[in-house]
């Protein structure tokens, strides 16, 4: 084991920052009373006072009002919200009829799937070779059943940016809620929600060096959402369960600190290993958009060899990156969203995700593609694949 | 802190044994594709007077379970008779390593049957297979069972990408249900082949694309 990590793992979790941390510890140790409302005692109503607080940076930062931010326990509980809550209030109402891409992450296509037991029908719309959604499909797959779209401003493993404000504009013109996980974009690309028509949208803080546990939801005025964690009156009557205050502050903290010079910098470094790695190593394939994706994401196929393998050699010259190879995975399947794209089994056996984060710097991606070379190059001497151009 | 892999098995996923191609092989097979995941190449020399394995190596597209298993493998088989290797079981070479972990069973179980298919291809192109039971349809299609369809990672059989076969006078023909053009189409024809031709009573393998 190397001595230092060089961690490239940050759309699945992140190093805390420091001053997140410094910003949550009065709301642990001092302020640590429930949220009262103004008619409660004064350590309750600082608590309410510091979570409204939050809430109004989040909103913020989504171009939203404070009421119609939610915090729930991060993204998989927002999406599940966002799909079985509509789903709740309007199947019987208007329609037992939703579509998500293919490519989604597991909370939303999982979800998807949930309902498909009980009686919904569910359209998996088909993306194009780059991960794209064809704002047109969309349109021709909407019918009067249709109550919900969902489909993601960013993929959690190729970094595809799919152009919401065109598919917001389908379903508003069409009269359908549209949500959007956005976990992987927040604060890193733009989403205004006084510009896109979105209702619904899924954000949390483990992705931009906050708190793990904590995530929240835009739920645009007006949307029709049924409450499915039953208890006490939180969030607008909205999420049952006692705030996590702490969580909260951290989230609102992390999101201060993010700032447009500092992803710059993470596309810099992204641009180096995908440019370097397509140059230096042969048979080597770019999963995903070149230009319209997450500017900390690279995600590349090496031909001929396994991702397992490369993740473990990776592993012991101390860099954490994960891949779309079956053999990594506890359900030995490979990513569905390589599949998705029409790659086949070759094409996800050797794929490798590098997703950056604040403490990344451009010698990591020099050091990664020095190794990766090396690797490959080794994996490759024992492949029986790509030696007679096969 | 914990690996799925224990020591032994890192040992030879780090520095595998027996690495390579032997040129002009006596026996050699693939098993797996790139379809289904990991694939295994296993090549083998035998002395024919002593029937026992002189030289044997390995080519892994795969995991560090199955490169490990194609390491430890070769080396239990090298120098033992063809009757001797082909009873090393995929327990025998799990416990070599020391265990590996039961969901990367199918992985390592590959290299194993590589192993064994190499003698048996061997045995087949010295006339030394005991049995000789006619090559039939059935015995075609059981075979073809092991062919992968690499965009579903099915075998063709399973994918019912096998449109028809005939067995005629030593001559099988087999009738794939993909057009010619097909990305794979060579490598299917590929894989097809080396599982048939050395049917100890088939003289000519030919395989068709339906477009």
């Amino acid at each position: 084991m190397a001595d230092k990590t060089i961690y490239l793992d940050n759309a699945a979790a992140t190093r805390m920052d420091e001053r997140v941390l410094e910003a949550m510890q009065p709301f642990l140790f001092d302020t640590y009373a429930v949220a009262t409302s103004e008619f409660g005692y004064s350590l309750g109503i600082e608590a309410r006072e510091a979570l409204d607080g939050a809430r109004g940076t989040l909103a913020k930062a989504l171009g939203a009002s404070p009421e119609e931010f939610i915090f729930t326990s991060g993204s998989t509980e927002s999406s599940n919200m966002a799909i079985k809550g509509v789903a709740l209030a309007l199947g019987e109402k208007k329609g037992k009829h939703i579509i998500v891409s293919a490519i989604e992450d597991f909370p939303v296509l999982h979800s998807a799937q949930a309902l498909e037991k009980q009686g919904f029908q569910v359209t998996f719309l088909e993306v194009d070779g780059d991960g794209l959604v064809s704002p047109d499909k969309l349109r021709d797959a909407i019918t009067d059943e249709t109550i919900l779209v969902s489909i993601q401003h960013a993929n959690q493993g190729i970094g595809t940016i799919q152009d919401i404000e065109s598919i917001g504009k389908v379903c508003r013109e069409k009269g359908v809620m549209f949500h959007t996980d956005a976990t992987h974009t927040f604060t890193r690309v733009g989403l205004d929600v006084s510009k896109v028509q979105v209702d619904l949208v899924t954000v949390a803080a483990h992705t931009i060096h906050g708190p793990k546990g904590i995530g929240g939801l835009y739920i645009r005025k007006g949307t029709q959402l049924t409450k499915w964690m039953d208890g006490g009156f939180q969030e607008f009557n909205l999420r049952a369960g006692l705030e996590n205050i702490p969580g909260a502050i951290g989230f609102a903290r992390a999101v201060e600190i993010v700032t447009p010079e500092e992803t710059q910098r993470l596309q810099a470094i992204r641009d180096r290993i995908i440019e370097r790695a397509l140059a230096e190593i042969p048979n080597s394939t770019l999963n995903g958009h070149r230009s319209q994706r997450l500017p900390q994401n690279a995600n590349v196929t090496f031909h001929f060899v396994e991702g397992e393998s490369i993740t473990l050699h990776l592993d012991m010259r101390g860099f954490a990156v994960s891949t779309g190879s079956a053999c990594f995975s506890r359900s030995l399947e490979g990513s569905h969203v390589i599949y998705g794209i029409g790659g086949d089994h070759e094409r996800a056996h050797g794929s490798i995700r590098f997703t950056l984060g604040r403490y990344n710097t451009m010698e990591d991606a020099d050091a990664v593609v020095d190794a990766l070379a090396e690797i490959v190059s080794e994996l490759r001497s024992i492949s029986p694949l790509g030696k007679d151009n096969d | 802190m914990s690996s799925p892999y224990n020591e032994t098995v890192m040992e030879h996923f780090r520095h595998p044994r027996n690495v390579g191609k032997i040129e002009s092989p006596d026996g050699k097979a693939t098993e797996g594709s790139p379809a289904c995941g990991d694939m295994v190449s296993v090549y083998i020399s035998v002395d024919d007077e002593t029937k026992t394995i002189s030289d044997v190596k390995f080519e892994s597209y795969g995991c560090a379970s199955n490169i490990a298993t194609g390491s430890i493998i070769t080396e239990l088989a090298k120098g033992k008779t063809l009757d001797e290797a082909k009873k090393i079981t995929w327990k025998q070479a799990s416990d070599a390593l020391g265990g590996l972990p039961p969901i990367k069973a199918h992985c390592s179980v590959l290299a194993v049957e590589g192993l064994r298919a190499a003698i048996q291809n061997y045995e087949e192109k010295h006339g030394l297979i005991k049995e000789k039971k006619p090559t039939t349809p059935e015995v075609v299609q059981q075979r073809l069972r092991k062919v992968m369809d690499p965009l579903t990672g099915l075998g063709l059989v399973r994918a019912k990408l096998v449109q028809s076969v005939d067995v005629k006078d030593g001559v099988i023909h087999v009738v794939v249900d993909l057009p010619s053009s097909h990305q794979f189409a060579s490598a299917i024809k590929g894989e097809i082949l080396e599982k048939l031709e050395t049917l100890w009573d088939v003289k000519e393998v030919v395989v068709d694309f339906v477009e």
